[in-house]
């Protein structure tokens, strides 16, 4: 056995015993490479759904029905862009470049949550987005704050803080418009329809179903299963349905004594692995939406480049 | 007109305005040129959005009739907008609406502060608060103009023909009716005129560091302050209020 290969054992037990400790691991500390890796590809991923997560809500910002909800939902697209550049950040900290971690959202070799790939049809929406969807981001966030690398955890905290206010005033869209018009109430309950399902596989694939969740819980990236977080949300949210007077959309909804929780019905597993793999409704409008945007601003960057070159030559003339 | 009437009209103007260019740029969130910009411009389409919102607030309150902020965004229509046509103009580049963002900031920027000095207590508020927000405005798009025009020669040509496009409508910034130059006796409104003269100058010198030319002999376009608009803003209009006019009455 040579010294490289002692030292690399070495470097694991620190890194574990770091672990064991719940240290965090910092950019400069030595990281086993499928450890980073992993984190690469979860923190891009969280990304990039931060950034095309603001295509669906934009889509509503010039129609939004009075001033008030307009300037609400403009400024939670702006700081849903706020999210995606910190942990774009986060992500650089572990080498690899914004440029890179684009290009594989363009070219599909990176995901993002499959809940951006439905349509925002009716004002009702943006209110089930801020509720339920950001309800669900906010469940898999609050573990995430105790995540063992430091950016991505210092990034979590931020992100946490504004998370809260999405889903409140998902909520109270919901809540207005469950009390208005039959109309109006009609409009909310659509929506609940639609964004219940697609929002309970958020918390992606069963425990069983999962291969990679037990690695992260091991290097405590994850810290609660895909299944807990799942329930968690169900237990937390049917009340909030009923509250406000809406139905939700599962004839399976049973209260269970034993585990003090919600039964709930079987996610139409299809339906989640069809969207994962490119052919929800709009998976091909998002992506081709993002590279029209990124095309159309090139000349915008080289332009911004050019002049911050010349001025950076007459400095040093 | 009553006094009431014209202070009313006056403040829908300015809110007017605001509300039509942060709508305008509203349309361009999530498609900015990269993440940073993208978020300037959110913020810049929400800083105008609220200016707006607070103007129209004022002038609910002098209207009566327990009408809303909502009731003057939402139910006027076309002709009774009385934004000035630059600020309606539809986005196509990146040079475009910069510019037309530019051409407007400088002159927000003058005109907010003088109308800090308006015996309106309520405006000057106002004003207050959103030139410290004109003020960050002014330097973002001024400094994208010397980025543009200096960077390369797509996008100094890009910003030539923006600037040919937009300059028709710069002299209805300035145009004052017989009510307001009534206001403007009576120390409530901004003397458009007086500001003429800063605008001028501070545009000529980014176009200067921008090396842009300034167009001349370029007819003037006018007619939004009388309500007779572009083609463009009845479209804005139908996309923004349908849902609310769709509903007559509901809370939202
Ligand atoms: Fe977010
Ligand atoms: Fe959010
Ligand atoms: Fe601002």
């Amino acid at each position: 056995m040579n010294s490289l290969k002692l030292d690399e054992n070495q470097l694991i037990e620190n890194f574990e015993a770091k672990l064991a400790k719940n240290e965090m691991i910092e950019p400069k500390d030595w990281m086993p490479e499928q450890y980073r890796k992993h984190l690469i590809r979860q923190i891009s991923q969280h990304a990039h759904s931060e950034i095309i997560g603001m295509q669906p809500e934009g889509n509503w910002i010039t129609r939004a029905p009075s001033m008030r909800r307009k300037m609400v939902l403009l400024a939670k697209v702006q700081d849903e862009a706020g999210h995606g550049l910190y942990l774009y950040s986060a992500a650089e900290s572990m080498g690899i470049s914004r440029e890179e971690m684009l290009y594989q959202l363009h070219t599909g070799a990176a995901k993002y949550s499959s809940i951006f790939n439905y349509p925002t049809l009716t004002w009702a929406d943006m209110g089930a987005i801020g509720w339920l969807v950001d309800g669900a981001a906010i469940m898999n966030q609050v573990m995430l704050q105790r995540t063992s690398y430091g950016p991505y955890s210092r990034a979590m905290v931020r992100i946490c803080k504004e998370e809260s206010f999405h889903q409140r005033q998902g909520y109270e869209i919901m809540t207005v418009l469950a009390a208005g018009t039959p109309a109006q109430k009609e409009m909310a309950q659509d929506a609940l329809n639609r964004w219940w399902w697609p929002s309970l596989m958020m918390f992606g694939p069963r425990d069983e179903e999962s291969p990679n969740s037990a690695q992260a819980i091991k290097w405590k990236i994850k810290r609660e299963t895909n299944d807990q977080l799942r329930q968690r949300f169900v237990n937390q949210t049917v009340p909030q349905v009923e509250k406000i007077g809406l139905i939700v959309p599962d004839k399976d909804i049973k209260w269970n004594d034993a585990k003090n929780g919600y039964d709930f019905g079987e996610i139409n597993w299809d339906e989640f692995w069809t969207v994962v793999k490119g052919n929800g409704p709009c998976n091909k409008t998002r992506i081709a939406a993002k590279i029209k945007s990124h095309e159309e601003g090139a000349w915008v960057r080289e332009a911004a480049n050019a002049h911050a070159a010349k001025i950076n030559k007459n400095k040093a003339a | 007109m009553s006094q009431n009437n014209s202070l009313f009209n006056y403040i829908l103007k300015i809110a007017d305005n605001q509300l039509i260019l942060g709508h305008r740029l509203s349309e361009q969130s999530s498609k900015g040129p990269f993440l940073e910009e993208d978020i300037a411009c959110s913020n810049i389409a929400l800083d105008l959005i609220g200016a707006a919102n607070s103007l129209y607030i004022y002038a609910a309150s002098i209207q009566g009739e327990n009408k809303t902020e909502d009731d003057l965004v939402f139910l006027r229509s076309e002709r009774d907008y009385k934004n000035v046509l630059l600020v309606e103009q539809p986005n196509t580049d990146f040079a475009f609406l910069m510019l037309r963002q530019f051409l407007f900031d400088t002159y927000d920027f003058y005109f907010q502060q003088a109308l800090l000095n308006s015996k309106d207590e309520t405006l000057a508020a106002i004003a207050a608060k959103t030139l410290k927000e004109s003020t960050y405005h002014l330097r973002h798009s001024g400094n994208w103009m010397i980025r543009l025009g200096d960077g390369t020669t797509e996008s100094a040509m890009r910003l030539k023909n923006a600037m040919n496009q937009l300059w028709c409508f710069i002299d209805e910034l300035f145009e004052q009716d017989e009510t307001e130059i009534a206001l403007v006796a009576q120390g409530i409104a901004v003397d458009s005129n007086a500001i003429k003269a800063q605008f001028d100058n501070h545009v000529a010198s980014i176009m200067q560091n921008a090396g842009m030319d300034i167009p001349t002999n370029i007819f003037m376009q006018k007619g939004g302050k009388q309500g007779v608009h572009t083609e463009h803003l009845g479209f804005l209009l139908a996309e923004m209020q349908y849902v609310h006019r769709s509903f007559p009455g509901v809370k939202w």
